[in-house]
């Protein structure tokens, strides 16, 4: 895209102002020039300035490899180029002077050949992993940063993807960001720059829904209802909960948010009492007054679980995914735990997806070898959704996550149920789906 | 008889096509196709049906960050809608019609998935944020 000036309404300061003119080097101009696209199309009037993004820089796989005729010489800088940047010249891209993470994708480097791998799709995403680490870029692979080494602290102003790690960056940590996309985080990683729009501002950070929880919530399972009952009402608006839940740890948070960004737009939610701005339902709301109120009670709760069960008719279960959003540690050892001195059913396969980080910790525990042992695969980098990878023959999946479920069968046109991480173990062991909503 | 609907710029340029419009939200990653521009969500009200070409009426974007990267991708494939008219800003919406490259309006002064109906012609003029709409009845009728 040729360069034009900015509009009036958007104002630089000198030092954005001299990345957009091209004194910082062309990498950061066209990167300027896409945040100013980016921003006048958000009706943003300045930039805030970050050091915590993460995106999915430069990545590539076959298709975009193939599609800008690269060579393995010059593919990150073209790709990094045409695609993230968006810019018809192709620059080179400078090192990171941005504290900047990858986020999940590619293949796993040890699981390829279990995940049905082409050698090619491998060499890509080594490739590209390579290029991206030499510009000092952290290779965290994961969808769950905040527990693979990358935690921002309390309004901490960050641009980061990946709805899932975007709802509890905002939610959970009290840290602020948009949902970025790819081309806005890897111009961000060049300019240390992301519209000051949305949730980097205060006003736009208050409550817009009340929910009621009328019903106990507590395990895993149920949390994943709410959220994604939550985000099908809201869309991409901000709930705030009262009721009849416990404060939530690591793993209902993630799962709870990571629903409500897939049923909807969630990117931010107060549980009164409990997330770190929302002390009080006054606090939640701010000025706003509450545009509806909505109750979660027990019918509600069945109409989520057969909302989430809809695409499954056959019992036979012959794939089991666990680990979306990526598995945190303590699901690691639930999973070792439920399987230990078990074995998985002959006619059904059984799939871990977690982080490299968390992987360590696990094989150095030996829960990866008790997974194993029974038969399942631990897995990183990606997932079945993310690389589109499926044992060979899958028809029918049975999934712990609600997420997973909302994206799973419409990608890869399978059946599933979802259930509890228990449920979902007995399938893997007896090959049928036996979970029913208790 | 063409109604107009004034709003503010996101995209500009111009483009002008046969409307597409849902009243759903729509995901792009995992929501969309990008090899063949068509929707896949299950249980969406366009689950199916190809956007290729055509002028893209709908409530927003939700769901994950890949909405840009879907969408910039249909672009390349040639699968891209002509235009979008939306009603919802958000961040996933500006990136992907920014990289989409295609022009695009929002903030209309009348609610256009009330006034717009798949198959009126539509023309966006996203340089001055007016939307153009001739009813698919008037059109018939004319031809």
């Amino acid at each position: 895209m040729t360069a034009r000036a900015p509009s009036a309404s958007l104002i630089l300061t000198d030092a954005e102002r001299a990345m957009l003119d091209g004194r910082e080097g062309k990498a950061r101009q066209k990167a300027m020039l896409l945040l100013v696209r980016y921003a006048e199309a958000l009706g943003a009037e300045r930039f805030v300035e970050t050091n915590n993004v993460a995106g999915v820089p430069g990545t590539y796989t076959p298709f975009l490899f193939n599609y800008y005729g690269a060579t393995r010489e010059n593919a990150y800088d073209l790709i990094y180029s045409r695609f993230d940047l968006d810019s018809d010249e192709v620059v080179t891209v400078p090192n990171m002077t941005v504290h900047s993470c990858h986020l999940q994708g590619g293949v796993d480097p040890e699981g390829w050949q279990i995940l049905g791998a082409k050698p090619e799709a491998l060499q890509a995403s080594q490739d590209s992993e390579q290029a991206a680490s030499a510009k000092g870029i952290e290779i965290l692979k994961t969808c769950t940063p905040y527990i693979a080494g990358n935690v921002p602290a309390r309004g901490e102003h960050c641009a980061w993807m990946e709805s899932s790690a975007v709802v509890y960056c905002n939610s959970v940590l009290g840290a602020r960001t948009n949902t970025e996309g790819r081309e806005s985080t890897s111009a961000a990683m060049l300019t240390g720059r992301i519209p000051d729009w949305g949730l980097h501002r205060d006003a736009n950070r208050f409550g817009s829904h009340h929910i009621e929880v009328d019903v106990p919530v507590e395990s895993l399972m149920d949390w994943g209802m709410l959220g994604y009952f939550v985000g099908a009402r809201v869309g991409e608006r901000i709930p705030v909960l009262t009721g009849r839940y416990g404060t939530p740890d690591l793993i209902r948070y993630k799962h709870f948010g990571a629903a409500a960004a897939s049923s909807g737009g969630v990117e931010m939610y107060h549980l009164v009492g409990v997330t770190p701005e929302a002390p009080s339902f006054e606090s939640a709301f701010g000025p706003n007054r509450p545009v509806e109120r909505i109750r979660y009670g027990l019918e509600e709760r069945r109409r989520t679980y057969e909302e989430l069960n809809a695409r499954g008719t056959d019992r036979n279960v012959d794939y089991v995914m666990l680990g979306c959003p990526h598995a945190a540690l303590e699901q690691m050892e639930e999973i070792a735990g439920l399987l230990e001195g078990k074995r998985i059913s002959a006619n059904c396969n059984l799939w871990v997806f977690t982080s490299r980080a968390i992987k360590a910790v696990a094989d150095s525990r030996g829960l990866t070898r008790t997974i194993r042992n029974a038969g399942g695969a631990v897995l990183t980098d990606t997932c079945s959704a993310i690389g589109q990878a499926l044992p060979p023959g899958t028809r029918v999946a049975a999934l712990d996550s609600a997420k997973q479920a909302h994206y799973l069968p419409a990608i890869m046109g399978i059946q599933s149920w979802f259930g509890s991480t228990r449920d979902c173990i007995d399938a893997a062991i007896t090959g049928h789906w036996n979970g029913e909503l208790t | 008889m063409s109604i107009t609907l004034r709003g503010r710029t996101v995209v500009p340029g111009v483009a002008e096509g046969e409307a597409l419009v849902t009243h759903e939200t729509i995901s792009g990653w995992g929501g969309v196709n990008p090899m063949t521009g068509t929707i896949i969500e299950t249980r969406h009200a366009l689950r199916g049906q190809s956007f290729k070409d055509k002028i893209l009426v709908f409530p927003g974007a939700k769901g994950s960050s890949g909405w840009s990267g879907v969408f910039h991708l249909t672009r390349l494939t040639g699968m891209a809608p002509k235009a979008l008219v939306f009603n919802e800003m958000t961040t996933k919406v500006a990136l992907g019609a920014v990289v989409m490259r295609v022009p695009a309006v929002t903030g209309l002064d009348q609610d256009p998935l009330q006034v717009i109906e798949t198959g009126d012609w539509v023309r966006v003029d996203g340089d001055r944020g007016v939307v153009e709409v001739r009813k698919a009845a008037a059109v018939r009728q004319s031809s």
